[in-house]
């Protein structure tokens, strides 16, 4: 089944307005291993798009591309955004960054990847501030504060380095800097794994809050059910590099219809 | 067999110690650096009687824009007789025919590493400074690849994160020599280990200058009538030594930049760091005709 018969299949909308984010035809090998074959995707204005499926699945790599850090072998990208047109993979490297710093934020599962560990934390928030064109002292330490605080970050630490700091404080850095900027798409790939139970609890409370006070949209990757359970008004099931169900989250939830994704809420209940 | 026949013959040194092909390329790329202001230029750095490290970079390129009629002064440290200075100025003199000077109203060519003169360049002068790290990106991104991808993109977020991290630790900008700079609002450059307070000579100067470093085989240049801004927040302003209201103990001149003397009873006293500008003022405290040229600070204050 390809993901546009996926789509077809999907009950009558309410939404008339247009996807936020449309994939379609995403295709990405490395050299033996296709990590996605025929991905398409849509998200809606202000919705939250849940990513399960198990390791190796192609989550990641399909958010990557949606950051545009990777291009895929052939697929097309569109965001709607004022002034953004065309497919987004064919951009160049300039472009993709101006793009990517205004419009996307992300957090990754490893801190490592999203923060400068050395550098202060409000600094790497500042940072995002700084490519973007801000130039005064002043207003880069107010804006990175207010995104700190957004985050529910504690604001006594704002300086010190991300390395001293918790795993769970860590993400609160890295999802301060992806929404420093208000960006218009905000991507989570694991952004609660590795975290213990109850901070995990504290930091999905903190993005529920910042999904409900900015109707942010959002993706998120986890292959912890109850994390998309919590998060996810959708949900898109993969399996080696392929969708292999999509639909709202109470329906992939209560009625799951292909038999990997049947396996994998019964594991889970 | 005799040494004579291992040896090749005698034969004179090319013009200005380069051969011509040497100068060839160093000409394109001293052509290709003023055609893209603070643009670093890779060039092939070539073998000269002193060591790397020394103000190789900044001698070839001395050497190829000398001609008998150049009259050329060497500063080191702001001094024209230190034995580094004195040895680079000697050697441009013989192998090209080119007159030493000291005084830089005479000079047409200026080789220095850490000063920029106090008097005014105009604009049929030359300034070449030895550069030891040609690299801003340097302390923010060790991939060198990597960080000339981000000049091709201007992406200098980092270096700007590098000047908030320093206010918000101490309060202040503690970026003292080699201050990054903003040229024709393009590309970053480190100005060489010049201090803070010979950056803004660079802004629209009448003159050209050229910074080249040898052992890293990178030459750039601002233009005359080049913007040259030190990175600055808009609301923390750039800030040269307070060297202001220094008096230099030799000369009794005020208010240029001064190096210091620390005594023998734990004091310390200062004495102006261009030296030959120093000179003329003796000289014309006691009666000598020595013409002082306009200078880029007066009283202390920066005058555009
Ligand atoms: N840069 C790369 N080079 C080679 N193979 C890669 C690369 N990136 C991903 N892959 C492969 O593509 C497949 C999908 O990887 P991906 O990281 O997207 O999985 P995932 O669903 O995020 O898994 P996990 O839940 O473990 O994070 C895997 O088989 C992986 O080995
Ligand atoms: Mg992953």
């Amino acid at each position: 089944m390809t993901a546009t018969q996926l789509h077809a299949q999907l009950p009558p909308q309410l939404m008339t307005t247009p996807p936020l984010l449309t994939v379609s035809g995403v295709n990405r090998r490395f050299g033996d291993v296709v990590a996605l074959h025929d991905v398409s995707a849509r998200v809606y204005p202000g919705e939250v798009l849940g990513i399960v499926g198990e390791s190796g699945s192609g989550k990641s790599t399909l958010l990557r591309m949606m950051n545009l850090e990777d291009t895929p072998d052939s697929g097309d990208y569109r965001l709607a955004l004022p002034g953004v047109t065309g497919n987004l993979f064919e951009l160049d490297r300039f472009a993709r960054r101006m793009l990517c710093a205004r419009h996307i934020g992300i957090v990754y599962q490893n801190p490592h990847l999203g923060l400068l560990m050395k550098n202060s934390s409000s600094g790497n928030v500042a940072e995002r501030l700084l490519i973007a064109g801000e130039r005064s002292f002043a207003t880069l330490r107010s804006k990175a504060r207010v995104a700190l605080e957004a985050s529910e970050f504690p604001l006594a630490r704002m300086d010190a380095p991300p390395i001293e700091l918790s795993g769970g404080m860590q993400q609160r850095v890295q999802l301060a800097k992806a929404i420093a900027l208000e960006p218009a798409l905000l991507l989570l790939d694991e952004p609660t794994t590795g975290l213990d139970v109850s901070v995990q609890a504290l930091v999905l409370d903190t993005l529920k809050r910042l999904q409900r006070d900015r109707a942010i949209t959002m993706v998120i990757v986890s292959h912890d059910l109850g994390v998309i359970r919590t998060m996810a008004d959708r949900v898109m099931v993969m399996r080696r590099g392929r969708v292999v169900e999509e639909g709202l989250a109470d329906q992939i939830f209560q009625d799951p219809q292909h038999e990997y994704t049947q396996a994998l809420v019964h594991a889970k209940l | 067999m005799s040494l004579a026949t291992l040896t090749k013959p005698w034969a004179a040194f090319s013009y200005g110690f380069l051969d011509a092909s040497a100068k060839r390329e160093l000409r394109r790329k001293m052509l290709k650096a003023i055609a893209v202001p603070g643009c670093q230029m890779p060039y092939a750095s070539r073998e000269v009687p002193m060591a790397r490290g020394w103000g190789t970079g900044g001698l070839q390129v001395t050497l190829t824009l000398l001609k008998p009629t150049s009259r050329v002064k060497v500063i080191d440290q702001g001094a024209d007789d230190s034995v580094n200075a004195a040895s680079i100025r000697k050697f441009l003199h013989r192998v090209s025919g080119a007159t030493e000077t000291w005084d830089t109203l005479d000079a047409t060519i200026i080789q220095s590493r850490h000063r920029v003169p106090e008097e005014r360049l105009r604009d049929d002068q030359i300034l070449v400074l030895q550069v030891p790290n040609p690299e801003p990106l340097r302390p923010v991104e060790p991939n060198m690849s990597t960080a000339r991808q981000m000049h091709a993109d201007a992406d200098y977020g980092r270096l700007w994160l590098v000047l908030y991290e320093q206010i918000v630790r101490s309060g202040r900008v503690m970026q003292g020599a080699a201050y990054p700079s903003l040229v024709n609002g393009r590309h970053v450059m480190t100005p060489s280990p010049i201090p803070r307070w010979d950056v803004p000579k660079l802004n629209m100067a009448r003159h050209l200058t050229f910074l080249s470093a040898g052992r890293e085989k990178r030459l750039y240049a601002v233009p005359p009538f080049t913007r040259v801004e030190p990175l600055a927040f808009s609301d923390v302003p750039y800030k040269v030594e307070d060297h202001g209201n220094l008096t230099c103990s030799r000369s009794g001149v005020t208010g240029f930049f001064m190096n210091e003397i620390p005594q023998e009873d734990g004091s310390a006293v200062h004495e102006l760091s261009d030296s030959h500008l120093g000179i003329k003022a003796i000289r014309r405290a006691e009666g000598e005709a020595a013409p002082i040229g306009a200078t880029w600070y007066q009283n202390g204050e920066f005058r555009a």
